[in-house]
């Protein structure tokens, strides 16, 4: 009977909906448990190890309970810092290039392919080519190199939301800068550039973000260093380094320590990541509309 | 011209006198003048322009000069290795002098195959598409098509959080949170229930292995094939999402024929992403795939990937031969990386129409 | 003060699209000068040739002479240059988003490299009292932003701005075609005091506009210059059907 075939089947298939539904809840659900799960046991650990002395104190020697990641947590601005003034400028440079030069051309695609190539490779594999670049029997890890090998990490992210957001700046903001008799580098920097600013800076901060986290590049460039150090051509200290190692060795005082250090490590980034969301969600050009 | 043309008179206007007219004093501008002097000695900037665009095209090309640069040297180091093993580097095994048992890597000896290390990221990189497919698409599903206004800002932002924690974090919660609960729980209750298919066995009692690497990367790769995934989902019009639901569709029924049916390109091109991103992943992995340099059939045995072994071992190379065959992997995993993204790239760019946001 | 502008043999296209045909006219110093014309008849890739703004698009191309005073713009000096001596004013106001009044104005002053603080207050201030806008911004020059004004007032704030350069010739395309019709009595008042010191060439598809403001008034049509005489003759006795079609409404 017709009637009854149709109540059965929109039967099933008011249950399929309802099925569908459910797992999709159940797989947000799934989802979003570990990284509550992550948080939860991150900040739990972590927040009891976090003392002074993990802000002032190098490490102790190993065996030995007690010291601190002071000197990672300043090897880590240091090769940052190297990074940025590496990857922010070229990043930048090339974002001017694809929305004020290259638009259109076939150059223009080229590179934007190819930023998106770089920023796939593997962290690994730019450690081991910035280690075969960089390093020398005189100099076999430095600051500088681990400093390279995020900065060129960086490159492909800066470009990319620099061009974005260069081309958000309004077309007519840029014809009355070059009516005026502006010269172009000046109408580019002084007023594109200028106008997009905020998301162009944003873009950068989340980049930052992205390789403050990166250890593997740094595992045979920078290397690590058990003492103070600033010296761009030594090995130096960072903190997702010495996350990794001590969460490798066999003492219980080192692993406690390595959630302090992942603690701060997160702390810094969700501010950056947040601060990002912020700033652009409330609207990132003031006016040019 | 003609009559008619009186009736066109626009009224109540007054027209301008002819040119020529007397039109009053001018004023004098001495300052105004001082202005035109200044712009007129500001004279060109041709040779400004010129410079300042070729900086610009300098660091565009510099991004060429980079992924030059790293291929170069990642074939500089592998060319000792390249040349004495050639392609049996990734595919045969030697008889270990001593032991009389296969063995792959070698560095007494200076024998190496990266064929362990290949199976290990080909192994942990499918069980975690496995595992983590399913998961994004629901989560895309709920987010895009059923979630409440309300919580979709929220939602996603947490589901954004997930791609920002690093690498090592993850593997820090892994080896102190997740391999614990392997041992304990599930690694016993997959022996018990999937044992029979070869694939499980308990020779491996610590919690670690290909499994828990699989797990660790199936969580860090799904926020971007969720989010690329929601993307391609918007990208499909509304009109289509309408089409179906004035036929009578259940919201099940048109999310299959309008939105993923169309939106599947995309979505194949977010899981290659997704792979991309898997095979590549080091940290995580290392710290929890057990670094063995065996191959077993068990997925719960301890193995290593090429991201790994690179990790464990570059640093303390024991000859140049074992650095180059590391090197050599590293060169593999660059190939390999660059074709899965680029394909990757390709298909989502088809749905959306355009260069996709930055995924990170 | 301003000079005449004399156009010979001008043609444009804009790739293939030969968007202006054979225009010659000579307009005259110190008075406005308008063109009209229905859509899409080349009368704003006109006006952008004259301040060579029309190549700044790269499928763009000039031939032909366009003198202003004694100098021949495409010949004898570069875009940059021009630019500073003949202003413009858009359809759409477009001040600069993340300056501020007094910042937009000197804009064209600050960004080529002027830097006599006092001076550029003297400036600021002229050129917001010759824009009529003076009055409503002065105790705020320096505290809102240019986009923070009504339309109308971002429209003289920017005629203010391309006025603070001292240029010779101001040209308009379509200044008021985006405003209410109180700020448009406003700017046409304006363009009324300006013509005396400048030479104004405004583009306009309101007739009465044209006739309100302009002693001389082309006629476009499809990249020709159909007529061009005193604006009294225009619409009261032109010469050609196809002007007397356009003022009648027949078309346009």
């Amino acid at each position: 009977m017709r009637s009854g075939e149709n109540n059965l089947r929109s039967k099933i298939r008011g249950l399929a909906d309802g099925v569908a539904t459910g797992l999709a809840v159940l797989s947000t659900v799934l989802v979003v448990l570990p990284l509550l799960l992550i948080f939860g046991y991150l900040i739990y650990k972590g927040a009891s190890s976090l003392n002074l002395d993990f802000f002032t104190q190098i490490p102790k020697p190993e065996g030995e309970t007690g010291g601190g990641m002071a000197n990672a947590i300043v090897g880590s601005g240091v090769v940052l810092a190297i990074a940025s003034l590496l990857g922010i400028p070229v990043g930048i440079g090339s974002g001017i290039f694809l929305a004020e030069f290259g638009r259109g051309t076939k150059l223009a695609e080229a590179v934007r392919f190819t930023a998106d190539v770089l920023n796939g490779v593997p962290s690994i594999v730019m450690g081991v080519a910035v280690y075969a670049l960089v390093v020398t029997p005189q100099m076999p890890f430095s600051a500088l190199s681990g400093g390279v090998a995020l900065g060129i990490m960086m490159i492909p992210t800066v470009c990319r939301t620099t061009e974005e957001m260069l081309l958000m700046v309004p077309h007519a903001v840029r014809e009355a800068a070059l009516g005026l008799g502006v010269p172009n580098w000046r109408s580019v920097l002084s007023i594109t550039v200028k106008t997009a600013s905020p998301g162009i800076i944003t873009g950068c901060m989340l980049a930052f973000a992205r390789v403050a986290g990166e250890t593997a590049p740094l595992i045979f460039t920078a290397f690590g260093n058990a003492f103070w150090s600033v010296s761009l051509t030594r090995p130096i200290a960072a903190l997702p380094l010495e996350i990794y190692k001590y969460a490798s060795s066999p003492y219980e005082d080192q692993h406690r320590q390595a959630w302090a250090g992942a603690l701060v490590l997160i702390i810094l980034i969700v501010l950056a990541v947040s601060l990002v969301r912020y700033v652009t969600s409330r609207g990132v050009l003031k006016g040019a509309s | 011209m003609n009559a008619n043309v009186s009736e066109i008179r626009i009224p109540q206007v007054q027209l301008q006198p002819e040119p020529g007219s007397p039109d009053g004093k001018r004023p004098p501008k001495s300052e105004a003048s001082e202005v035109r002097r200044y712009l007129l000695s500001r004279g060109n900037s041709a040779i400004a322009d010129r410079g300042f665009r070729w900086l610009m095209v300098l660091c565009a090309l510099s991004i060429f000069g980079i992924v030059v640069l790293i291929a170069t040297e990642l074939v500089k180091g592998s060319h000792l290795s390249w040349t004495k093993f050639g392609l049996d580097f990734f595919f045969k095994s030697f008889i270990d002098p001593d032991t009389k048992q296969p063995s792959y890597w070698d560095p007494v000896n200076e024998h190496f195959s990266a064929l362990p290390f290949l199976y290990g990221t080909l192994v942990s990189s499918f069980l975690a598409l496995l595992m983590a497919v399913p998961l994004a698409i629901g989560v895309a599903v709920f987010l895009t098509e059923m979630c409440p206004a309300v919580l979709r800002g929220p939602l996603a932002f947490l589901t954004e959080l997930l791609a920002a924690i690093p690498s090592v974090i993850y593997g820090l919660w892994a080896m102190f949170m997740l391999v614990p609960l392997m041992r304990q729980y599930v690694n016993p209750l997959a022996i018990k229930l999937l044992g029979w298919t070869g694939f499980f066995d308990d020779s491996n009692p610590t919690g670690l292995g290909f499994l828990t690497a699989g797990v660790i990367l199936a969580i860090m790769i799904l926020p971007i094939i969720s989010s690329l995934t929601r993307e391609v989902m918007n990208a499909v019009p509304h009109s289509q999402r309408e089409a179906v639901l004035a036929l009578g569709a259940t919201r099940w029924e048109m999310i299959q024929m309008a939105v993923l049916r169309n939106a599947r390109i995309g979505i194949v091109g977010a899981i290659i992403l997704g792979l991309g991103r898997a095979l590549g992943e080091t940290m995580a992995v290392t710290m929890v795939i057990g670094n063995s340099l065996d191959i077993q059939r068990s997925i719960l045995s301890n193995g290593n990937s090429m991201a790994s072994v690179i990790a464990n071992q570059y640093a303390e190379a024991s000859s140049d031969l074992h650095l180059s065959a590391l090197t050599e992997i590293g060169l593999a995993l660059f190939i390999v990386t660059i074709i899965v993204n680029a394909l990757a790239r390709l298909l989502v760019w088809a749905v959306t129409r355009g260069a996709p946001a930055r995924v990170n | 003060m301003g000079v005449g502008i004399e156009v010979t043999n001008l043609n444009a296209w804009y790739g293939t699209n030969h968007t202006l045909q054979d225009i010659n006219l000579n307009i005259p110093a110190n008075h406005a000068t308008a063109l009209i014309g229905p859509s899409g008849c080349g009368k704003s890739t006109f006006v952008r040739c004259l301040n060579r703004m029309h190549e700044t698009n790269p499928i763009a191309r000039v031939t032909g002479t366009v003198r202003i005073g004694e100098l021949d713009i495409y010949a004898d000096a570069q875009p940059v240059e021009i630019r500073r001596r003949v202003g413009m004013v858009f359809q759409r106001p477009n001040p600069f988003p993340t300056m501020s009044i007094f910042d937009n104005v000197a804009a064209g002053l600050k960004l080529n490299g002027f830097s006599n603080r006092r001076a550029l207050d003297d400036i600021v201030e002229k050129s917001l009292k010759n824009s009529a806008l003076w009055d409503e911004v002065k105790d705020d020059l320096k505290k809102k932003s240019g986009a923070s004004l009504s339309g109308g007032q971002q429209q003289r704030l920017c005629i203010a701005r391309a006025l603070a350069v001292d240029p010779e010739v101001l040209l308009m395309d379509e200044p008021a075609s985006a405003l209410d019709p109180v700020s448009t009595s406003k700017i046409e008042d304006l363009i009324f005091q300006l013509k005396s010191q400048y030479t104004i060439v405004i583009v306009t598809h309101n007739m009465q506009q044209a006739a309100r403001v302009a002693e001389k008034t082309g006629f476009f049509l499809n990249g020709r210059m159909v007529e061009f005489d005193s604006t009294h003759k225009i619409f009261t006795n032109p010469s050609d059907k196809r002007t007397e079609d356009y003022i009648t409404g027949r078309f346009g």
